[in-house]
């Protein structure tokens, strides 16, 4: 079974600082790692390849320091990276993003395709179901369990707002996954190994098929208006003093909006 | 790229560097340089003293002709054959756009009966597009997209919105893909620009206290997502009338099945939303312990647990209390929020809030511009003082 796993570079949340006078997060000197929900995709990807064998193959796009991304996922186990990187790619939306992928994933040839269900810097979840319809295969959002997988079909649970849907698919498929799908795995001494051995493919325009016009900034239909940060409530109140005192205000305030 | 440095300006003073969201301008030998991970959002612009950070026009090929896009749409999702609340929240919006626009609102339904289209026509859709076919019962991606885009080709709405929902953020992605069209995901708001008509959708940029504008100038339909409780309903009247067009879907086929849909609703999400008082914890909590105060006070209130991403990553709380742009939006009448930074992922699931109050070591962390109340302090001084008074004030004694 070929199983490839897309995985985005992001940088870690839990360190990021803002800069007070713009309130833009400062990413200098912010370590990167691998969105958390890709780190599922990734334990999945080799959970069904011990199950019923096969490869697993990350690919992402990125810049040339994706690459390190890459080696992390080799030493938890996969076979085989590959990085798509060009300066042509660079400015993409979900769309172009998602038919560079699809183009890549063509290229390759995949039974199951895995992708975290979004990413925690863009937020979108977008890019997963995008490649699966430029791929033309049917998708499953969410995944929180597997249940069962043969050479040609998949039964898995599908989380929904008000508990979970049991859904089949035909192979080849595309899934999305959800933390609770399973606990990642961590690099094994082997894997380490593997990982610095490795030899990441670099593909870049010339290396897939893609229609130029639909790449990058000039390809990506959304584009950025502006930034701004959110204005200030109006009405505020900054309760001061020692904390009996505050405790007190805020308290009677509570008690004048009849809260309490 | 569209914004590009004028080498021969550029002194190098770095002054761009942190106006950058995106982390895309380096200094290379004493000079600004723009790297890939730009994505034109023009902040640096302004911010050069020395006037050297320039917007290029791009030339971008205009798509089919954008004038003979017309009308606003709704995605009016149903579970069960029950109407999502969320689809009454876009008709609001809807109808709002679509006033501005002077053009029709309709609504999509798919899989449920005809009182269901009426029910969106009182809310405010001139028409309704529906389709009762058996298929459309139980949700499959591939039936809901095919479908909504074949009728997208044939009636061309310049606005198409769907809520942020399970549903909606898994095959709406699919419709833009194949008619190549720009969708944003999660909009906390949505507003014409006079001048253009493009549809300007808001919604959180990465990380941080910041927000971003985004337009799809060049292809046609505009996209967008929105999260349910973000947008306010319309006026509901009664004597409403509308047209009602049913469409085949007969060569609708789907590769995926749903077996079976099981319920499991959790009691804290369905409270969260529609509870009076939330009590809510973040990274400042410092341990998981922190939570057992926090639910001493919501006890006492009548409230209930909500929490900041932070706390849910760091394992603290389950899931299922996450308050913010990826987990649930709340509008309660009273959010206390304990040690919660206030990044604007979580400003917008909690900023409608009747009353905030926020305590907060830090007097800079921007929960302080959404609360009605600040208070600048330990939380572990303050909420034990604030249980003790409030048992006080209620005559319960310790």
């Amino acid at each position: 079974m070929n199983i490839i796993v897309c995985i985005k570079q992001v940088p870690d949340t839990a360190e990021v600082r803002i800069n007070p006078e713009t309130g833009i997060v400062i990413r200098e000197g912010v370590p990167s790692i691998i969105n958390p929900f890709d780190m599922h995709a990734i334990e999945a990807g080799l959970q069904i390849k011990e199950k019923v064998g096969g490869k697993v193959t990350i690919l992402t796009m990125g810049p040339p320091q994706a690459e390190n991304a890459l080696r992390d996922a080799i030493s938890m186990g996969a076979d085989d990276a590959v990085l798509l990187t060009d300066r042509a790619f660079a400015g993409s939306d979900t769309w172009a993003t998602s038919y560079i992928l699809s183009s890549a994933i063509s290229k390759i040839n995949a039974d199951i395709i895995i992708c975290g269900k979004q990413t925690i810097d863009g937020d979108t979840a977008q890019v997963g179901p995008e490649v699966a319809e430029f791929l033309n295969i049917p998708h499953i959002s969410y995944i929180r369990r597997v249940e069962d997988i043969t050479e040609s079909s998949i039964k898995v649970q599908r989380l929904m707002d008000e508990g979970y849907d049991l859904v089949e698919s035909t192979l080849p498929v595309l899934l999305t996954v959800v933390k609770e799908l399973n606990e990642p795995r961590l690099p094994s001494l082997r894997g380490k190994m593997a990982a610095k051995k490795a030899q990441i493919k670099k593909w870049g325009l010339s290396d897939i098929q893609v229609d130029e016009n639909k790449l990058g900034l000039k390809g990506s239909p959304t584009q950025f208006k502006n930034i701004f940060a959110p204005e200030a409530k109006k009405d505020r109140m900054m309760i001061k003093g020692k904390p009996e005192e505050q405790v007190d205000a805020l308290i009677q305030e509570m008690r004048r909006l009849k809260c309490l | 790229m569209p914004v590009i440095i004028d080498i021969d300006k550029c002194k190098g003073c770095e002054e761009c560097l942190s106006s950058c969201p995106f982390d895309a301008i380096v200094i290379k030998e004493g000079k600004a340089f723009i790297n890939e991970y730009c994505q034109a959002c023009m902040a640096c612009i302004s911010v050069c003293p020395e006037g050297a950070i320039i917007e290029v026009e791009k030339e971008v090929p205009k798509s089919k002709d954008i004038q003979s896009y017309k009308g606003v749409w709704v995605f009016a999702e149903q579970r069960g054959g029950k109407v999502a609340s969320v689809s009454y929240e876009l008709l609001g919006a809807g109808r709002r756009l679509s006033d501005e626009l002077n053009t029709e609102l309709s609504a999509v339904l798919f899989g449920a009966s005809d009182s269901k289209a009426q029910e969106l026509i009182r809310w405010g859709a001139d028409k309704v597009y529906m389709s009762k076919d058996q298929i459309f019962e139980r949700f499959n991606d591939e039936p809901y997209s095919e479908l909504l885009s074949s009728l997208i080709n044939e009636y061309r709405p310049e606005i198409v919105i769907a809520g942020a929902t399970p549903i909606g953020r898994s095959f709406i992605p699919r419709v833009a893909a194949k008619i190549r069209t720009g969708l944003t995901a999660d909009c906390t708001s949505l507003a014409v620009d006079k001048e253009t008509g493009n549809l300007l959708q808001i919604r959180p940029a990465f990380g941080g206290n910041i927000m971003a504008t985004i337009f799809c100038p060049n292809n046609r339909p505009q996209m967008a997502t929105v999260r349910p409780r973000v947008m306010k309903r319309g006026e509901y009247d009664e004597d409403r009338t509308g047209e009602i067009i049913n469409v085949k879907a007969d060569d609708i086929s789907s590769r995926t099945r749903v077996l079976d849909t099981i319920k499991e609703v959790s009691e804290i999400s369905t409270n969260l939303q529609e509870a009076d008082i939330i009590v809510s914890g973040g990274r400042g909590l410092g341990t998981p312990n922190g939570f057992e105060l926090l639910k001493e006070l919501a006890g006492l209130l009548g409230g209930t647990l909500g929490s900041s991403r932070a706390a849910v990553d760091a394992g603290w709380i389950p899931y299922s209390h996450q308050v913010g742009q990826t987990g649930k939006t709340v509008c309660p009448k009273i959010y206390i929020a304990c040690g919660i930074s206030g990044a604007v992922q979580h400003l917008v699931g909690m900023q409608s809030s009747d009353i905030i109050v926020a305590i907060n070591k830090n007097p800079e962390a921007p929960i302080f511009n959404v609360a009605t109340y600040g208070i600048v302090g330990d939380l572990y001084e303050i909420i034990p003082l604030l249980i003790k008074k409030i048992k006080e004030t209620k005559g319960i004694g310790n």
